[in-house]
């Protein structure tokens, strides 16, 4: 059985090296879009609400595949499979990471706000010093969980030939049926061994955020 | 490189196997919401060597992915001779995932009746069927049921994993009709086209729903 | 919640005048008559607010000298908040004009003309104004020190070490030496008022309003906030904007008292004429009503009147 985990541990490297430059994307995008959904512009607000809705609205692995297999056609260039996984995880975690970024940030009380105008901070450091901290606190536990979402996702990327640890145990699987259980029992197990240690990570920066408000 | 006349006449193929998505979105829900419940009773069991077990299995099996979970109902078990259809493989595979999703759900939502309801009704000296039927569940299912609408919404959007295991379903078709004619462009969009036209509007009247149950609950108070 | 305006009847008279007749001036006409004593600190012409269809300021025309208490009884939804906070430019008056320093508040000029005022313009007057907010409304995530340095850092750009010697030194006042490095949960309701009053203080601003800062407190917590803001006006030189429910307080501390009601100033005058003298029948019940709760309250530790009605 142990022989099964050199190359599944080689598999893992893509996959997590996927969830992190994702998760990176997924970031940005979750802040753009949701200050995006905040901004006094309309047409700032619809673009960014069509792009929620849409990436929201439909599947991550339909997207994956457009990403993969219609965008090269339409834009008429290579994409590697693995520009395509991270955009596309990227995109879709980045639209739901924005409800949370939106959401947040209106939960912040008024009297924040209130006291920050009353001490003629500028919008920005009302922002930045004042909404931003308490907000970045209240995401935390939805970014985790998101976070979680979004390793497993990966595993998606097998589907578009990335050679994830999926892919390999796929591989190691044609070469030897019967060992088909032992196989994926492990994949299982390296997913939970990395879901564990990405929620002890956020687990430590919420203990963080929490300093001085028990 | 978009082909309107080539995109319409790709529909039709399409809508043909929605059905099968339907069916097993809604057959993983059905089991997700029926083993969403033991699961959510067990977690709260007083004795540890109920509720530990059951904790750790839910958790292992919420934090690891549901393509390696159908992966192994439908490539693994045939080692120990249970040999499953891709779409009962399918909607087992969802329903399992999706009832430690649906476990959370319940139990938020009793756990958000306050303490002092089930003082009263110790008070008033109610059976403990009674407490649950009519002092317990009244008060915590209403908010689950948005939340609910949104986690089969969810399963929804998951249905194309179903393709790697061999399930004809709607991504499947389209990467078919694509690798054909070599035009996945038209193919792969009318499928997020489709499920942006069923899930959006879902999510709409879930929204609405919690919106209107939030109303009434509010109204309620303030009488 | 007690009812409060069911009994007040609309019967009575208009606004009475200020006690200290002063020429009224448009906020266009330029300051020409030398012979006009002080120029008030904060002007209010004609301003009205509506929420909606609702509408809770009505005409309002106040002025408040440099150095002048006022206090803003009335109420529950009589407008005195909102009063403040259209100072403060929390909120928008729907119409009429705020003049601060002599300076349009929520008006500016550009090319002769007067159009709203942007930002940079708001930024500009409202670092004259203070304010102290009912829920304390302190920063969470910062320790007290911070809480008062921030804003001397951010927004009057000054270094560090000198706005933590002038935080510390305003702690002092407010008897939080010992505090500095808690965070406001850790801080009783009244010890995060006066952290609160400190933060607005160390601004020094021309005006501060305070608006029913004690309204959230624990009544044994009631006196100690009301010490410090005493102490703050005995110094006498920065105008007060008190609104309060505490009538013994406004007493004590005020030059000058308001009575609104329905969005109105009702009446005005020294807290002798305003306590001793009301003349306005809605004054008078307004005021029965807060004698009848004070003899229910003889025995709570505060000692003061409070209201039965808080906003």
């Amino acid at each position: 059985m142990w022989h099964l985990l050199p190359p599944l541990l080689d598999g893992m490297k893509t996959t997590l090296l996927v969830t992190l430059y994702s998760i990176a994307v997924a970031l940005v995008l979750a802040f753009a879009a949701g200050f995006g959904r905040l901004s006094k512009s309309r047409t700032v607000r619809g673009v960014t609400l069509v792009y929620v809705e849409v990436f929201r609205g439909t599947s991550l692995l339909v997207q994956l595949f457009w990403m993969y297999f219609a965008l090269p056609l339409l834009l008429d260039v290579r994409i590697p499979a693995m520009s395509a996984a991270v955009l596309a995880l990227g995109l879709n975690y980045g639209a739901y990471g924005s409800e949370v970024v939106r959401s947040c940030v209106l939960a912040v009380p008024k009297g924040q706000t209130e006291a920050a105008i009353a001490l003629n901070l500028t919008p920005r450091q009302r922002m930045r010093r004042i909404i931003l901290p308490q907000a970045w606190r209240m995401m935390l536990p939805a970014f985790g969980n998101l976070q979680i979402e979004l390793l497993k996702g990966t595993s998606l990327v097998y589907l578009i030939t990335l050679s994830d640890v999926t892919f390999r145990g796929m591989v190691l699987r044609s070469s030897n049926m019967t060992e088909t259980p032992a196989i994926f029992g492990w994949i299982l197990i390296l997913f939970f061994i990395v879901a564990f240690a990405l929620t002890r990570l956020i687990r430590f920066f919420e203990r963080r955020a929490a300093v001085g408000r028990g | 490189m978009w082909d309107w006349s080539y995109a319409w006449s790709i529909v039709p193929e399409l809508i043909k196997v929605v059905p099968i998505t339907l069916i097993a979105t809604f057959g993983g829900f059905a089991v997700a919401c029926l083993l969403g419940l033991p699961i959510a009773l067990a977690r709260r069991a007083r004795s540890r060597w109920i509720s530990w077990p059951v904790t750790w299995v839910a958790e292992f099996i919420r934090s690891t992915p549901l393509l390696i979970q159908l992966i192994v109902l439908f490539y693994a078990l045939p080692n120990y001779g249970i040999v499953l259809s891709p779409m009962t493989a399918g909607i087992l595979g969802l329903g399992i995932h999706y009832s430690t999703y649906l476990a959370e759900v319940y139990r938020g939502g009793i756990e958000s009746v306050p303490k002092g309801q089930w003082e009263a009704s110790r008070a008033l000296n109610l059976t403990k069927a009674q407490t649950w039927l009519r002092v317990v569940l009244p008060q915590s299912v209403p908010p689950t049921i948005p939340v609910m609408g949104n986690y089969l919404i969810v399963m929804f959007k998951e249905t194309p994993t179903l393709s790697a295991i061999t399930l004809v379903e709607l991504l499947t078709t389209a990467k078919a009709i694509g690798s054909h004619s070599f035009r996945y462009v038209e193919a792969i969009t009318l499928v997020g086209v489709i499920f942006l036209l069923l899930s959006y509007p879902s999510g709409l009247l879930v929204r609405r729903l919690e919106l209107h149950l939030k109303r009434r609950e509010r109204s309620v108070e303030a009488k | 919640m007690i009812g409060q305006t069911e009994t007040l009847r609309e019967t009575e008279q208009p606004d009475v005048a200020p006690p200290a007749p002063e020429r009224r001036r448009g906020p266009e006409e330029p300051e020409t008559n030398v012979k006009e004593e002080i120029r008030p600190i904060v002007r209010y012409r004609g301003i009205t607010k509506s929420f909606g269809s609702h509408q809770v300021l009505d005409r309002i025309d106040l002025d408040i000298r440099p150095g002048e208490k006022v206090a803003l009884i009335g109420p529950s939804g009589s407008g005195k908040t909102t009063l403040a906070r259209l100072l403060m430019t929390l909120e928008e008056p729907t119409s009429g004009t705020i003049e601060v320093d002599g300076e349009q508040l929520w008006h500016m000029e550009r090319k002769g003309r007067l159009v709203p005022a942007d930002e940079k313009h708001l930024h500009r007057v409202r670092g004259k104004i203070g304010m102290v907010f009912q829920h304390f409304n302190l920063f969470p995530h910062m320790n007290i020190l911070r809480n008062v340095t921030e804003a001397m850092v951010l927004v009057q750009r000054m270094p560090k070490e000198e706005a933590e010697a002038r935080a510390l030194a305003m702690l002092e006042r407010v008897g939080l030496q010992e505090r500095t490095k808690h965070y406001p949960a850790q801080l009783s309701g009244g010890q995060k008022q006066r952290v609160a009053i400190a933060r607005a203080l160390v601004m020094q601003p021309n005006i501060m309003l305070f608006d029913e800062v004690t309204s959230a407190l624990d009544p044994e917590l009631v006196g100690e906030v009301l010490d410090v803001i005493k102490n703050v006006a005995a110094e006498g030189e920065m105008a007060m904007m008190l609104i309060t429910h505490e009538m013994d307080f406004a007493r004590d501390i005020a030059d000058r008292v308001l009575f609104t009601d329905g969005g109105r100033i009702v009446e005005q005058g020294t807290p002798e004429q305003i306590f001793e003298n009301p003349r306005s029948e809605r004054l008078q019940s307004f005021l029965t009503r807060f004698r009848g709760r004070r003899a229910d309250d003889a025995g709570t530790s505060a000692g003061s009147m409070t209201a039965a009605g808080r906003e």
